[in-house]
């Protein structure tokens, strides 16, 4: 049913992805596109990102709970995505400034083409994180991803803290979330390791 | 991106005939030209069925050429409405009577901000071949 109404909404008009963003029902927990604004949202608002298994531009197999512990900013996108073009410098500079606080981007290509596209782009841009090749599947549970980008920040625990839509924010201002979760993430888990200590 | 309804085609075995293909992007929205400034870039492509008539040209549109944010330079595009114009020619041994010619129309879109997946629009265009 839900591809049926999305082929709908395709055939009619561009704009149209809008509507159904706005009418979908999302099967996983935790994920609602247009609903959720680009700020980090406080802690107990946060809902768990969808888990899934992607093959690596290595041929190696990674899932998302691997990256449990760390702040990951979980990119989709595609070669042919001119906005997700501007953005991928960004994302090379917070890997290296941040990879040693327990960061981590993953970028998740939705390129129908495959590798044969993907991996000479990557080569290209000299892209320095990790690039994993999308699905429908993964599509369909992170809400159908129409517009790309579509980035994710998603905390130590796993959860969504914010989801942006296109080229809505500038570099400093996902380097400020980046640096934020990382800060409220390593307080968080000093608190706990020190009452764990007192008792 | 929506296309209008096309106009049936008749056509006599032997001769050639012309479809026009009317487009439309709603505002705010374009498509890359079927010529992409850009080699990563996805064209807007109009191909046909190899039967029962033979797709002599393609004629697109002249491309515009627009900045946005996430571009250096302007890219070729097509926005708004336009017109692909495609000239038939009907093989001297086509059937006689009514037919179906398909198209697609493969395409990709975005605005300012944002790009939405590749596209394809199926084109079936109602013959008369006399």
């Amino acid at each position: 049913m839900l591809k049926l109404i999305r082929a709908a909404v395709w055939s009619g008009a561009v704009g149209g992805f809008l509507l159904w963003t706005a009418c979908s029902n999302i099967p996983e927990a935790g994920f609602e596109p247009r609903s959720v604004k680009a700020a980090v949202k406080p802690e107990n608002d946060r809902k768990t990102a969808p888990e899934f298994t992607l093959k690596d531009s290595n041929g190696q197999t990674v899932h998302l709970a691997d990256y449990k512990g760390k702040v990951v900013l979980l990119d989709f996108w595609a070669t042919w995505c001119g906005p997700c073009k501007v953005e991928i410098p960004w994302f090379m500079e917070f890997e290296q400034q941040f990879k040693d606080r327990g960061f981590a981007v993953l970028g998740v290509s939705m390129d129908e083409d495959g590798w044969d596209a993907v991996k000479p782009y990557i080569e290209d841009l000299k892209i320095n994180y990790r690039v994993l090749l999308g699905n429908e599947q993964v599509s369909d549970i992170y809400g159908g991803l129409d517009s790309l980008p579509t980035t994710l920040l998603i905390d130590r625990q796993g959860k969504i803290a914010s989801i942006h839509i296109g080229l809505s924010r500038g570099k400093e201002e996902f380097r400020n979330d980046i640096d934020h979760l990382l800060g409220a993430s390593a307080a968080s888990n000093g608190a706990r390791t020190s009452l764990t200590a007192a008792k | 991106m929506t296309v209008g309804p096309v106009d049936k085609l008749t056509i006599q075995r032997g001769a050639s005939g012309e479809v026009k293909i009317a487009a439309q992007l709603q505002p705010g929205y374009h498509v890359n030209s079927n010529t992409p400034s850009e080699e990563y870039l996805i064209p807007l492509k109009l191909t046909w069925a190899k039967e029962p008539l033979q797709a002599e040209q393609v004629v697109y549109p002249k491309p515009q050429s627009e900045k946005y944010d996430f571009s250096p330079t302007p890219l070729s595009v097509f926005s708004g409405n336009f017109e692909i114009v495609t000239r038939f020619k009907a093989p001297a041994d086509a059937r006689n009577g009514p037919a179906i010619m398909n198209g697609k129309l493969r395409y990709q879109a975005c605005n300012n901000k944002e790009c939405l997946p590749p596209r394809t629009i199926e084109i079936p265009v109602t013959l008369e071949i006399q």
